[in-house]
């Protein structure tokens, strides 16, 4: 008797529910819609706030300040659904900018040298993701160990002195525009929405969630969970390597000490845009939103001329929230179900 | 029983899946010994054993998790060899794993399917093509659930449905379930058994591992049994009765499995009593006593509210009213350290996740709720008294180990039972509350166990146990309560034990408040 309602009042919670409400109902669990919502509200507030925020100067402003983590982000959560983590990222950007500013200066030329800066890329992310698919070495120390050797390595590379004076041959690639758009920003929008669309749609790309979900599982069901693991180090390796090719490019010189610090704020972008550490969730999407969020917000406090000190404040409270946000919205679904 | 079953014995009923010799060794264990069996067409084969009997270890050879160092495996009588799951599954055995293999923060429809969703010609996922398979799946077991819900948004029951579907939906001609229902409420079962018994119509085969005896009548056709990597034989249902599975499994007869159960006279004087325990939507207006040196059963269903009134009564979740009496006195009990100062103990359910500390040492685990009295007073360990204290604990409560210092993680799930009790003396209780003690512990341990119960309860101790396994509580107890949906609904004294009676008030048929 119990049996029977218990049985009948769980199946019944599923459809029952009327079409608008259910609709609503359903969006609001994705988080790129949450987001969504709360960037075009807080566009609105901004625009009221200051005449500036949305003048088309600012918006380029805000996607080329953006672009390197966001391009790196596009990685990092395919990374992050699958259960890896790189911290290394900071240090492969500016790596590649070494590497591809000594070659141009050595006088290869600027494709070659491009190739040869990511083919660097390629080789940290071999090493990270052999080093945790075959070694089974965990990814936060294996990324925070060559995270720190290939700082040094470039250092020891460069001399210790930046990359100057590089060709304009190169340089178009951070600073020249296409139909009125700035490189960067076109590069970034192609692997955001490239990116979403296979991470969405193909099965190449969906088996890292069954990874990050269940890692035995997925070996079970026949991934090979090994290959995939070392491409997604690759792959995050390669966009952190885009990202410093545009950030050397954009500059004009390879810096030393680009990117540091940057692995955090792109794994708090991927976890704003609903990404877990423990794998198995996240979305493309949601990354970018994350990025762009985060970006906003920097150019907000700066434009309402609030303290640069306080960016870094308030973007930690955004990450808390947002992690304090699922873990109350599971509860509630628990407790529900 | 005695030797093993050669297959030639039943040559002219097709055998779907047949073993010769298989062996399989791991650093120290003969995991499976020279295993020979088959398994007919269409039917449903039981297979049971101790812990570490070899069941696991042998089907997951069947299914290509592990080689076999010697051994043929034939499937339709042709010699088949799988070096992974997946060329087991293709070739038609599927298996549901004991822990769930779903992935919660992507769909019914994907986690059915994963990895084998169909794509068109740039590897892009056929989305519609999905959801209808799903749907086909779903409606075929009369399952009312949308193939784009989350797995996450699923309670348990339904996902342990959605991962027999996921091993179903290769559409296999053997399936093996290893333990399938441990975390399943009774109404969930039976559904099982429906899409089971569906399936088998079919002509699907299967090989259910299942510690439950009482499963092996309801749904087998066949039992073959296994101690110590070996099988010691196979019978048909008709021919064989639990008693006969129990000393097969456990190679001797245990005639003495629950002590003295004669009834007895518990002293007359009331010890522990719980009044007006009430939680809203959990328990309602619960009372009652414990006599010294009684063991009070408390029966129901899975989620009839007693694993939380326990956790209340202990301090570790709320309550919202309910007055505990210890020895005439009210104690106050805010927190877990209240109950353990009072020396009211509780051992949980959940004996890995929440009731030892798995990598740590045993002695470390027996030491942890009384660590105060084993510092000197300078704060530091007292190693010797440490030592003493902790070996005569693991004599008395028989923990077989080669040391002290051998990690909780590498006992068997009785001996992990026995730590936790030995851990819990170490407070001197008055009251334990004990939660399941004996799920996943081996009938032999199990004995163990109750004898254990029964010496506390001489020496005056009150024991209140929880338990989904009416025998065992028939079996132990001097009375029972029955809750149902968080109210007793029945108080049995042992000379009226009967399941029947339980049951009903277990069910909601009974109950004692409105006659």
């Amino acid at each position: 008797m119990t049996e029977q309602e218990t049985r009948t009042g769980r199946i019944t919670t599923n459809s029952t529910e009327s079409g608008l409400l259910a609709t609503l109902r359903r969006l609001a669990s994705f988080r790129e819609f949450v987001l969504l919502l709360v960037i075009i509200a807080f566009t609105i507030i901004m625009a009221l706030a200051s005449p500036i925020f949305i003048t088309r100067l600012n918006i380029e402003a805000i996607l080329l300040a953006l672009s390197v983590e966001a391009t790196i982000a596009v990685g990092m959560v395919v990374l992050l659904i699958s259960g890896g983590l790189d911290l290394s990222v900071g240090s492969t950007l500016a790596f590649v900018g070494v590497v591809t500013g000594l070659a141009l200066t050595a006088g290869i030329s600027s494709p070659l040298s491009i190739l040869i800066g990511l083919l660097a890329a390629l080789s940290v992310g071999l090493l990270n993701g052999s080093l945790v698919a075959k070694l089974k070495i965990n990814p936060f120390i294996t990324t925070l160990g060559t995270m720190i050797t290939i700082r040094g390595l470039l250092l020891i590379l460069a001399e210790g002195r930046a990359v100057l004076n590089l060709p304009k041959s190169f340089t178009v690639v951070g600073q020249g525009r296409l139909f009125g758009i700035q490189y960067p920003i076109f590069i970034l929008l192609i692997l955001v929405v490239g990116g979403d669309l296979l991470l969405r749609n193909s099965r190449f790309f969906r088996q890292s969630y069954y990874i990050g979900g269940n890692e035995n599982a997925a070996r079970l069901s026949g991934i090979n969970v090994d290959l995939v693991k070392i491409f997604n180090y690759c792959l995050v390796a390669v966009l952190a390597g885009t990202a410093g090719l545009m950030i050397t490019a954009r500059f004009g010189s390879s810096s030393l000490t680009v990117g540091t610090g940057i692995e955090l704020r792109v794994i708090t972008a991927c976890i704003i845009g609903g990404a877990s550490l423990s794998g198995g969730e996240g979305s493309v999407l949601g990354a970018f939103l994350g990025a762009l969020f985060m970006g906003m917000l920097a150019n907000a406090l700066n434009l309402l001329g609030v303290d640069v000190y306080y960016q870094s404040f308030v973007t930690g409270l955004i990450l808390i929230l947002a992690v304090v946000f699922d873990v109350l919205n599971e509860r509630r679904k628990a407790s529900r179900s | 029983m005695g030797l093993p079953e050669p297959y030639w014995v039943n040559h002219e009923v097709e055998n779907i899946l047949r073993a010769d010799n298989l062996s399989k060794q791991f650093p120290g264990v003969q995991a499976v010994d020279d295993v020979t069996f088959g398994l007919r067409k269409g039917e449903i084969l039981a297979l049971v054993g101790e812990n570490g009997a070899g069941k696991s270890t042998l089907t997951q050879i069947l299914c290509g998790v592990q080689r076999p160092e010697s051994g043929e495996i034939y499937l339709e009588d042709l010699a088949v060899a799988f070096f992974s799951a997946y060329d087991a599954l293709n070739a038609g055995i599927s298996m549901v794993f004991q822990e769930l293999s779903l992935v919660d923060g992507i769909t019914i429809g994907e986690n059915i399917f994963a990895n084998r969703q169909p794509v068109g010609r740039f590897n892009n996922i056929k989305w519609r093509e999905l959801r209808r398979m799903t749907r086909e799946l779903l409606t075929r077991f009369d399952l009312d659930l949308d193939p784009t819900t989350l797995v996450k948004r699923l309670p348990m029951g339904k996902q342990q449905v959605i991962e027999i579907l996921k091993a179903i939906s290769t559409d296999p001609k053997i399936l093996i379930l290893d333990e399938p229902t441990s975390s399943l409420t009774e109404a969930e079962v039976s559904d099982l058994f429906e899409i089971l018994r569906n399936l088998q119509q079919e002509g699907m085969s299967f090989i259910y591992i299942t510690h439950k005896l009482g499963e092996v009548f309801d749904l087998a056709d066949r039992v073959m049994v296994m101690r110590d990597g070996k099988n010691v034989g196979s019978r048909s249902i008709g021919e064989v009765t639990e008693d006969d599975l129990v000393a097969m499994m456990v190679g001797r007869e245990i005639s003495d499995m629950y002590g003295d159960t004669t009834q007895r006279e518990t002293a007359q004087d009331e010890y522990f009593r719980v009044e007006a325990f009430s939680r809203r939507g959990v328990f309602q207006d619960i009372q009652f006593g414990l006599k010294r040196g009684e063991i009070l059963g408390l029966a129901g269903l899975v989620g009839a509210g007693r694993t939380d009134l326990a956790r209340a009564i202990f301090g570790i979740d709320p309550k919202d009213q309910g007055n505990v009496f210890l020895e005439g006195t009210e104690v106050e009990i805010h927190r877990p350290q209240d109950a353990i100062n009072r020396g009211i103990a509780y051992l949980t359910e959940d004996r890995k996740g929440q009731g030892l500390f798995l990598d740590m040492t045993i002695l470390e685990n027996l030491i942890s709720p009384v660590l105060k009295e084993f510092t000197n007073r300078f704060g530091f360990l007292d190693r010797n008294k440490i030592n003493d204290d902790v070996f005569t604990r693991i004599e008395k409560f028989a923990i077989a180990t080669p040391s002290a210092n051998q990690k909780i993680l590498n006992l068997s799930g009785g001996n992990q039972q026995k730590a936790m009790i030995a851990m819990w003396m170490g407070i001197e209780p008055k009251v334990i509350i004990f939660d399941e003690p004996t799920r996943g512990v081996d009938v032999g341990a199990r004995s163990e166990i109750y004898h254990k119960l029964r010496e506390l309860a001489e020496v005056g101790t009150g024991i209140i146990m929880i338990s989904s396994d009416l025998p065992e509580l028939i079996g132990i107890c001097d009375r029972i309560l029955v809750i149902h949906q968080g109210q007793i609904t029945g108080e049995v004294p042992r000379n009226e034990f009967s399941e029947e009676l339980i049951l009903a008030y277990a069910a909601g048929i009974k109950n004692r408040n409105q006659h």
